[in-house]
């Protein structure tokens, strides 16, 4: 029963997981992991820094949505 | 942006030419085992496969050949998904094997540009369902729909093999060339492909046609809020909580998108009960029915000032909501069709299907049913999506054709079950609901009698059903309410009732697929204003230098007017056509949409050629083929055809010779100002014809001049590689959705590989 439940609990997680994914709202977390993979010498941004700077880049550069 | 490192090894893009590290695993499954695991046909495969076709070939067969009284539902889902399958497991693996020929040895641009912002590597799984949720849009929803007056078997087969042999070549071909080019743009490649005519025509006619597709889909809009408080109400709240949800991922609590959706999803819930009550009151009634000029104007409005305040505040989080909507409007529908199996008793070819006077599109079945039906088929549109954002995403090359191919065969299927859903309803109610308000006259007698007048096998409306219909959706009425969409939802309201909470559930499932749809388009609205904008700014930019600074604001407003001017000015004349409006402009949507897709055609097969391969050329030649000949045929015929309702100038001549012979009512139109005003339309849609069509029939010929001088220098090795130089990879992925056995070890092996081995440190910041 118990086993069933983690299962069900870990398939829950995993579809949470795959639609923040598809949401694009683990963009932070991957942004955290290119910048300490790359080896920067500053801080990285601040995730309201990060959120910010990634909205207004898309104001100077914007993308069509489809029909 | 990132630039990439300097020290690229490896001097042409040619395969063999990136030396990998040696120090790690290998980045691709070896050439020869990936072959013997390809070509090896166990027993297990076979039988398989063996059973796909079958299953697939029956659903065929039940749709195609037996002619029964009803057809079921589920042999649409079994005759679309095995021949994706077939599709995606035979055909584009000729393409992967002789056109794009990935190499997983190179690093893709999310590897050798990664700056963890644009460019980032995305497992394939999650990128697919991003990808796919970038592509759906409302066009499948609503293509579809209006076909079914053909009948079911023509819309059917023109998605499915369309898409096999089109649609999703052209996305995975796009996709792989923009990837091969650091993801630039469609526009970026016409011009280094076919020159500057060729690109700048190719410039103009994506602007044009982007104009076109905004205004469309707002008339769409429009059609479904006309003279409905409730849709009016429901959709009006997404705008305060959008702004809310911005707020809040700005101010708030940054970054916590899944949270700020949940709640956006429960409040959207909220505002389409309350749009319920709302219309209920009489205060509610009064204040949110609207004519369609006034929701047109709204709309403007809404356009312009959306398009210029900051993503932040309402694009970014209307995205979100949009994305969650999609995915799980999809799934649902999908299983509602599944677990209802709605019987079908619409017939494989319909009356109309023979005839050129059909009253929700005019036209014979070719080629106006495959300019009706392009998203969910071949879709130009998609082509922009393509190029650009997801190639900057791809880990791996050999997973472009999941993601770019298996993306689009996911849309087409989207497509089909909109094509069930508008099926699923009674065949009169379709046409009663469809026909344009000029032919029922608007009342529910009226309609019945015109839709039973019309001489449809098995049809026999009575106006009582036309009115309990309208009642059990929570509308005044259903009659005319032409563009598709309330079409659909009460096809789905109709499905899903019969899965979850009965009649009585149906207003809701109603107006929640108005609300989505909705959605999905006033997305689709802003961010195309926000597109069509820049490339202005950027054309003016050429002779006046200030406008191509984007934080320039009197730049940036003047062109968001103009651009919002010119495709209000094409709504709003669809909103007052006296003909009907979306009959009459939702061809030149297809046909702008077809024509951009064989732009986007015509670059790869440029492309292609360049690369030196002719013997598979047909590939990329039979689409672009077959979409010029559908595009320009119709193209000819909405401009020569000396039928008035098929050809524009016919009906502008008509009108105008009526006019000139002093009578006050001709045809649809009651009054002079009417029969003016089909004058003025008819004049600006055949000349926005001509214009598309010449601009297309400049790319192409350009396109096929680069194929033959290709053809002509092959083997000279002087054709420009316009590829990035080749980089070597250092990471591994599997290609498509589940891992090969060969994809297993090489990911174990790479399991071992130490954390600071395994990423190339960048050297740029």
């Amino acid at each position: 029963m118990s086993a069933g439940l983690a299962v069900l609990s870990s398939g829950f997680r995993g579809f949470a997981r795959y639609l923040s994914g598809v949401l694009g709202a683990d963009a932070y977390a991957k942004y955290l992991e290119h910048h300490r993979a790359s080896g920067h010498s500053g801080p990285p941004l601040t995730e309201r820094e990060f959120w910010r700077d990634r909205t207004d880049r898309q104001d100077a550069n914007p993308q069509g949505r489809c029909c | 942006m990132a630039t990439a490192p300097e020290n690229r090894s490896g001097s042409s893009g040619r395969e063999g030419a990136v030396d990998t590290d040696p120090a790690l695993p290998p980045t691709a499954v070896d050439e020869a085992v990936r072959e013997s695991e390809d070509s090896k046909w166990t027993p297990g495969k076979i039988a398989l496969w063996a059973a796909i076709s079958l299953l697939g070939g029956m659903a065929w067969f039940m749709l195609a050949i037996v002619r029964g009284e009803t057809v079921n539902a589920i042999w649409f889902v079994f005759a679309s998904v095995c021949t994706y399958l077939i599709g995606y497991r035979f055909y584009s693996k000729v393409i992967e094997r002789f056109i794009t020929k990935p190499d997983d040895r190179r690093a893709t641009p999310a590897e050798y540009k990664a700056d963890g912002k644009d460019y980032v590597r995305t497992d394939r799984n999650v990128l697919f369902g991003h990808h796919f949720a970038a592509i759906a849009g409302a066009g499948p929803l609503v293509g579809p729909v209006i076909a079914a007056q053909m009948g079911y078997l023509p819309g059917t087969i023109w998605i499915i093999v369309g898409v096999v042999l089109a649609g999703a070549v052209q996305d995975y071909l796009v996709m792989f060339f923009s990837m091969r080019r650091g993801g630039r743009s469609l526009g970026q490649m016409a011009r280094e492909e076919l020159g500057v005519i060729g690109g700048t025509a190719a410039l103009v006619a994506t602007l044009l046609i982007m104009v076109i597709i905004v205004a469309i889909l707002a008339l769409v809009v429009v059609n479904a809020l006309g003279e409905s408080p409730w849709g009016v109400f429901s959709v009006g709240m997404t705008i305060p909580i959008a702004l809310f949800m911005g707020v809040y991922l700005r101010y708030l609590r940054p970054g916590k998108v899944m949270e700020v959706s949940i709640i956006g999803f429960v409040l959207l819930m909220a505002a389409i009960i309350g749009g319920g009550i709302v219309a209920e009151t009489p205060w509610g009634a009064d204040i949110f029915t609207l004519d369609k000029v006034t929701i047109a104007w709204g709309l403007i409005v809404y356009g312009f000032i959306a398009a210029i305040l900051p993503v932040w505040l309402l694009l970014a989080p209307r995205d979100y909501l949009s994305t969650f909507m999609k995915i799980g409007v999809i799934v649902m529908l999908a299983l509602a069709i599944i677990v209802v199996r709605p019987e079908i008793n619409v017939p494989a070819f319909s009356e109309f299907a023979s005839r050129e006077n059909g009253p929700v599109f005019p036209g014979a079945l070719f080629p106006f049913l495959f300019v009706t039906i392009a998203c969910g088929a071949l879709s130009g549109f998609h082509a922009l999506i393509s190029s650009g954002t997801t190639p900057k995403l791809i880990e791996k090359e050999r997973q472009t054709r999941f993601i770019g191919y298996g993306g689009m065969l996911m849309e087409s299927f989207v497509a089909i079950m909109a094509l069930v859903a508008a099926i699923s309803i009674d065949r009169g109610l379709y046409f009663a609901m469809n026909a344009p308000a000029a032919l029922t006259g608007g009342s529910v007698e009226t309609a019945a009698t015109w839709v039973n007048s019309l001489g449809l096998a098995g049809v026999n409306i009575t106006p009582e059903l036309l009115a309990e219909t309208a009642r059990n959706v929570g509308e005044q009425s259903v009659v005319s309410r032409t563009g598709g969409a309330p079409t659909l939802a009460v096809g789905l309201a109709h499905i899903m009732q019969q899965f979850i909470g009965g009649t009585a559930m149906m207003s809701f499932w109603y107006h929640f697929a108005i609300m989505f749809e909705a959605l999905f388009i006033l997305t689709a609205v802003d961010a195309g204003t926000r597109v069509a904008r820049f490339m202005l700014q950027d054309s003016i930019g050429n002779f006046v230098p200030k406008f191509k600074e984007a934080s320039w604001r009197p730049g940036a407003w003047l062109c968001t007017a103009i651009m919002v001017g010119a495709w209000g000015a094409v709504l709003l004349m669809g909103v007052t056509d006296p003909l009907g409006g979306i009959n009459t402009l939702f061809p030149l949507f297809g046909i702008a949409n077809q024509l951009l897709a064989a732009i986007a055609l015509s670059v790869c097969l440029a492309i292609v050629a360049k690369r030196g391969t002719f013997k598979y050329l047909w590939i990329v030649a039979l689409p672009l083929a077959f979409a010029a000949v559908v595009t320009i045929t119709a193209s000819y015929q909405k401009i020569f055809s000396p039928t008035p309702a098929v050809g524009y100038f016919a009906n502008n001549a008509a009108f105008s010779k009526a006019l000139a012979e002093g009578k006050t009512e001709f045809g649809t139109a009651k009054t002079v100002a009417a029969m003016e005003a089909v004058v003025r339309n008819t004049a600006i849609q055949g000349w926005l014809s001509v214009i598309f069509v010449v601009l297309s029939i400049i790319v192409i010929a350009t396109a096929v001049l680069a194929t033959v001088k290709a053809f002509r220098n092959r083997g000279t090795g002087t054709e420009k590689d316009n590829e990035d130089p080749a980089l070597p990879s250092r990471v591994f992925a599997p290609a498509g959705l589940i891992p090969t056995a060969a994809e297993r070890e090489l990911m174990a092996e790479w399991e071992k590989v130490p954390a600071n081995l395994r990423f190339e440190r960048a050297g740029h910041h």
